[in-house]
């Protein structure tokens, strides 16, 4: 059998270039190539030719131009007088604030909702329903202008809270103030302020912020350890040691003890003059674009949450039960497991939906990104080819950091195959 | 034994007793209302929960509905009437609005004498659109095609359509309807030239153009059917060179030398004069026909053993869905006249159609890879062992599956991507949303209203989403193959 001669392979013809296979693919993409490194080069060249006609040139530089306007929300120190990047970097924050807030209501909203859409209950099913449909069927633009609209023509200027019988009263036991401009929220204050960490280009960082972040993480830590440690135990003795109470104590006491150290409290709005003042007030922009956005995500995350939990069999509910598990172990260990694999691709593309989303904050006149780069920036500079090629590179880099960040928590609740 | 023992019992029933009826908590409607509302502590905490939440949205907009005025000139002539009828505190609805502006918000600035337009368009996009969507239900065709010939021609006649176009328009309308009842794909041939006759009809100008065009793909096929007899494959490459090469240097000067000699043109209406519903539905359909085949081939391409292939549809796909579509948008207002060789410049709203069909058309390659991925490995080698070349295996074999996979996903992208036609007011264009809303607001009469044009269209964006919606999960069941 070993001495079968190997067929002779047939002399190279070009005609083979396009008809055979081997070297169809080959050729197909070498004229692809060419195609697209003619239209790279045409679209380069027209672009260089355009920017010499407007006696224009490519270059950054602008960033470090004076930006010379305001912004109302500045989660860094800010000024007219500070450079477009700082503005830039501005912008960033406060669509990272609107989406980061929006993704985690949202979630939560849009749990319970898709869960409530599954109760027995025909009523809250059908309410719920309908809260679905009619929040996905409507443009986003739609509820941002509408929520908008219910804050600046509804809600009262601030001098309604004013006098003895005022028209508004402060919701929340007197803690937070809705009025036509901003939101009136109570801020955090210490009574023993153990300074700031400085950062350096004037951002600080409260040490409070920090200890709080470590006490959290180390309980979170200590946490696991301590779960590891029960499951040795149990597994040694056959008992499982009692420590919900040790748990508990971890998580609460430090940050209790860091409380009463630093004298940590809600400090309320007053309404001094004409405004509000001691308090944070939050523009009614973000709050529109950020309850617009919630409510829109919401409908969405409803539905994939939905869809998910239906995904897990009947049958996996019911083999729990025959082997004994409780309602709530069942729901821990056999369901939410089985449905989070289902659940949490599309909610990571609903989480990139909502911050690319953010950027109709155009609509309400909130400075994110798009506001200040993509807007202020560049109609004052006229430099529109380098600011919208860089807004659109942040947006992208935004994206793919959320996804890769995201497609590690997918992986390990992914279904672990052979 | 059972016989001795009959006898010695004393009584015996020899009739069957009438069934007893169940007892009331077991029947009818408190038994529906036992299991469905107040099962358990928290169901009944939910279904009271829910009734508040009823209660409150009837008691909130209950009596703003019902003060609804529909006839008033201005909003505070409206606030006059509601005032006069229901008393003074009381608030309600101005739907005079929507009636005195009706115009606007469907037709933008479009001339008003010219209305019969864009309406005879979309009552022939019906016909156009019957082969494709609605070729399986005979009754369900027959409803739809009766009805769009009748409110064409009634909404012609009270728009006051020329006498010609009142004929043209009944001969096709009434003619697709004869056709289809005979075989309803002979309506393709109309499928196909319609979007060229619905650019022409919408914004006018000479017929000679559409013509052209058209012509460059006949000349195409043409040259195809002469070059693959000596090589098939230097065909495909000629008939797109000859249909590209006429487009780029001839079909301009031929289409402006015939209307010279034989002028076929009707009113030009320019883009800026597009607004409301009618630039949403252009958008929309133009975005929806163009991004399907444009996401099938990038999907396609995503799946490819070619590597460039590959490479390049993955960075097209993934740079498009990690940007925001205003960003993209703002490309084609301010940025292609950069990218265009100098002292060019072309219409914004076809700008903004590129761009929306782009935009939809990676998140819908991404749909259908999914659908592609879904199918198992076993139809792919199925494909292959008949022998089928790529092309054949694709069109007959895969993409049929694949896509009835992916028909959810679709029709999502179709009505995010309606919803998203709104977002073109942040280029300057009339969309009925929001630049709409504001150009009605701007005048004195109608300042300060809001609630009545925002539920006025959030209405008409749910009637056309939900309906696109439902239209999927029937076309689902009619696709469904497989036994259940």
């Amino acid at each position: 059998m070993t001495d079968v001669p190997a067929p002779a392979s047939p002399p190279f013809r070009p005609s083979m270039l396009i008809y055979d296979r081997r070297y169809r693919s080959l050729t197909f993409q070498v004229i692809v190539f060419i195609l697209v490194m003619a239209a790279a080069w045409w679209l380069v060249d027209n672009t260089i030719r355009n920017l010499a006609l407007m006696g224009k040139n490519f270059n950054f530089g602008f960033l470090f131009q004076r930006a010379g306007y305001d912004i109302p929300q500045t989660p860094i120190p800010y000024t007219s007088d500070d450079t477009h990047l700082r503005a830039t970097v501005v912008g960033l924050l406060n669509t990272l604030i609107v989406s980061i807030l929006g993704c985690i209501s949202a979630t939560i909203l849009g749990v319970i909702v898709g869960v409530a859409r599954l109760s027995k209950n025909w009523l809250f099913a059908r309410l719920m329903t309908v809260f679905v449909e009619i929040f996905r069927n409507m443009p986003l633009l739609l509820w941002i202008l509408i929520v908008y609209a219910i804050f600046t023509e509804i809600l009262p200027t601030p001098a309604a809270y004013r006098g003895e019988n005022p028209e508004w009263s402060m919701i929340f036991f007197d803690h937070v103030a809705l009025t036509n401009r901003y939101t009136a929220l109570p801020t955090l204050a210490m009574t023993n302020d153990p300074g700031s960490l400085d950062l350096g280009a004037r951002v600080t960082f409260n040490w409070a912020t920090i200890a709080f972040a470590t006490v959290l993480i180390g309980g979170l830590l200590a946490r696991r350890a301590i779960k590891a440690w029960a499951q040795r135990v149990q597994d040694r003795t056959g008992d499982r040691p009692t420590t919900w109470w040790i748990n508990l104590a971890i998580m609460t006491i430090p940050s209790l003890l860091l409380i009463w150290h630093f004298g940590l409290h809600l400090e309320r709005p007053a309404l001094t003059g004409f405004n509000f003042t001691g308090g944070l007030n939050v523009s009614n922009a973000l709050v529109a674009l950020w309850l617009a956005l919630t409510l829109y995500t919401a409908a969405f995350i409803a539905e994939i949450v939905r869809a998910g939990i239906l995904a897990v069999s009947r049958g996996q509910t019911e083999a729990a039960f025959a082997l004994g598990l409780r309602p709530n172990r069942t729901m821990n260990l056999v369901i939410l497991p089985q449905a989070l694999r289902v659940i949490v691709p599309p909610l990571i593309s609903q989480y990139l939906n909502l911050m690319k989303n953010s950027s109709l904050a155009i609509a309400v006149g909130y400075m994110d990104l798009r506001g200040t780069l993509g807007g202020t920036t560049l109609n004052q500079t006229g430099r529109e080819l380098e600011a919208i090629v860089l807004m659109m590179l942040i947006y992208l880099i935004l994206s793919l950091i959320i996804s890769a960040g995201m497609n590690v928590f997918n992986a390990s609740v992914k279904l672990k195959e052979r | 034994m059972s016989d001795t023992h009959a006898q010695t019992v004393s009584f015996v029933r020899d009739t069957m007793l009438p069934a007893a009826t169940p007892p009331v908590r077991e029947a009818g409607a408190i038994k529906w209302l036992r299991e469905n509302l107040f099962s358990g502590p928290v169901n009944t905490i939910l279904t009271l929960l829910g009734f508040a939440i009823v209660w409150f949205l009837i008691a909130t907009f209950w009596d703003w509905f019902a003060h609804s005025v529909w006839n008033a000139g201005s909003l505070a002539e409206c606030r006059q009437i509601i005032a006069a009828t229901w008393g003074e505190s009381a608030r309600g609805a101005c739907w005079a609005v929507i009636r005195d502006r009706w115009n606007q918000y469907v037709f933008g600035f479009y001339p008003m004498d010219l209305y019969w337009r864009p309406t005879m368009t979309f009552g022939l996009l019906m016909v156009a659109l019957a082969p494709v969507l609605f070729s399986a239900s005979r009754t369900i065709r027959r409803t739809v095609l009766a009805i769009t010939a009748v409110l064409t021609l009634w909404a012609m006649v009270v728009l006051g359509a020329p006498a010609g176009w009142l004929a043209f328009a009944a001969a096709v309308l009434i003619g697709g309807f004869l056709i289809s009842e005979r075989h309803v794909l002979w309506l393709l041939p109309f499928s196909i030239v319609y979007p060229l006759l619905g650019v022409w009809f919408l914004w006018g100008g000479s017929l000679w153009g559409p013509i052209f065009v058209l012509v460059g793909p006949l000349l195409g096929w043409i040259a195809w059917t002469l070059v693959s007899r000596i090589a098939p494959m230097l065909g495909v490459v000629a008939a797109i060179l000859v249909t590209v090469l006429f487009w780029l240097l001839y079909a301009g000067d031929a289409a402006a030398d015939a209307e010279r000699l034989l002028s076929l043109s009707i009113q030009t209406v320019r883009s800026d004069r597009f607004g409301g519903f009618l630039l949403s539905v252009t958008i929309g359909v133009a975005g929806i026909a163009l991004s399907l085949p444009l996401g099938i081939i990038l999907a396609l391409a995503r799946q490819s053993d070619m590597f460039l292939v590959k490479t390049l549809s993955v960075i097209f796909i993934e740079f498009i869905r990690g940007v925001p579509l205003i960003t993209l948008l703002f490309v084609a207002s301010l940025l292609l006249n950069y990218f265009l060789p100098p002292g060019t410049s072309f219409d914004i709203i076809l700008r903004v159609i590129i761009m929306v069909t782009i935009f939809a058309a990676a998140y819908m390659a991404e749909v259908i890879r999914g659908g592609l991925a879904a199918l198992p490995k076993g139809q792919y080698e199925a494909a292959d062992a008949l022998g089928l070349d790529y092309w054949k295996a694709q069109r007959l074999i895969i993409l049929p599956q694949a896509l009835k996979i992916s028909i959810p996903g679709i029709v999502s992208t179709f009505i995010g991507m309606f919803k998203d036609t709104t977002l073109v007011t942040f280029v300057g264009l009339y969309d009925p949303l929001k630049s709409m809303s504001d150009a009605v607001r701007a005048s004195t009469d109608w300042k300060g209203i809001y609630w009545e044009p925002y539920i006025f269209v959030g209405a008409i964006f749910f009637l056309i989403c939900f309906g696109m919606s439902r239209y999927s999960m029937y076309l689902e069941r009619r696709l469904q193959r497989d036994h259940r």
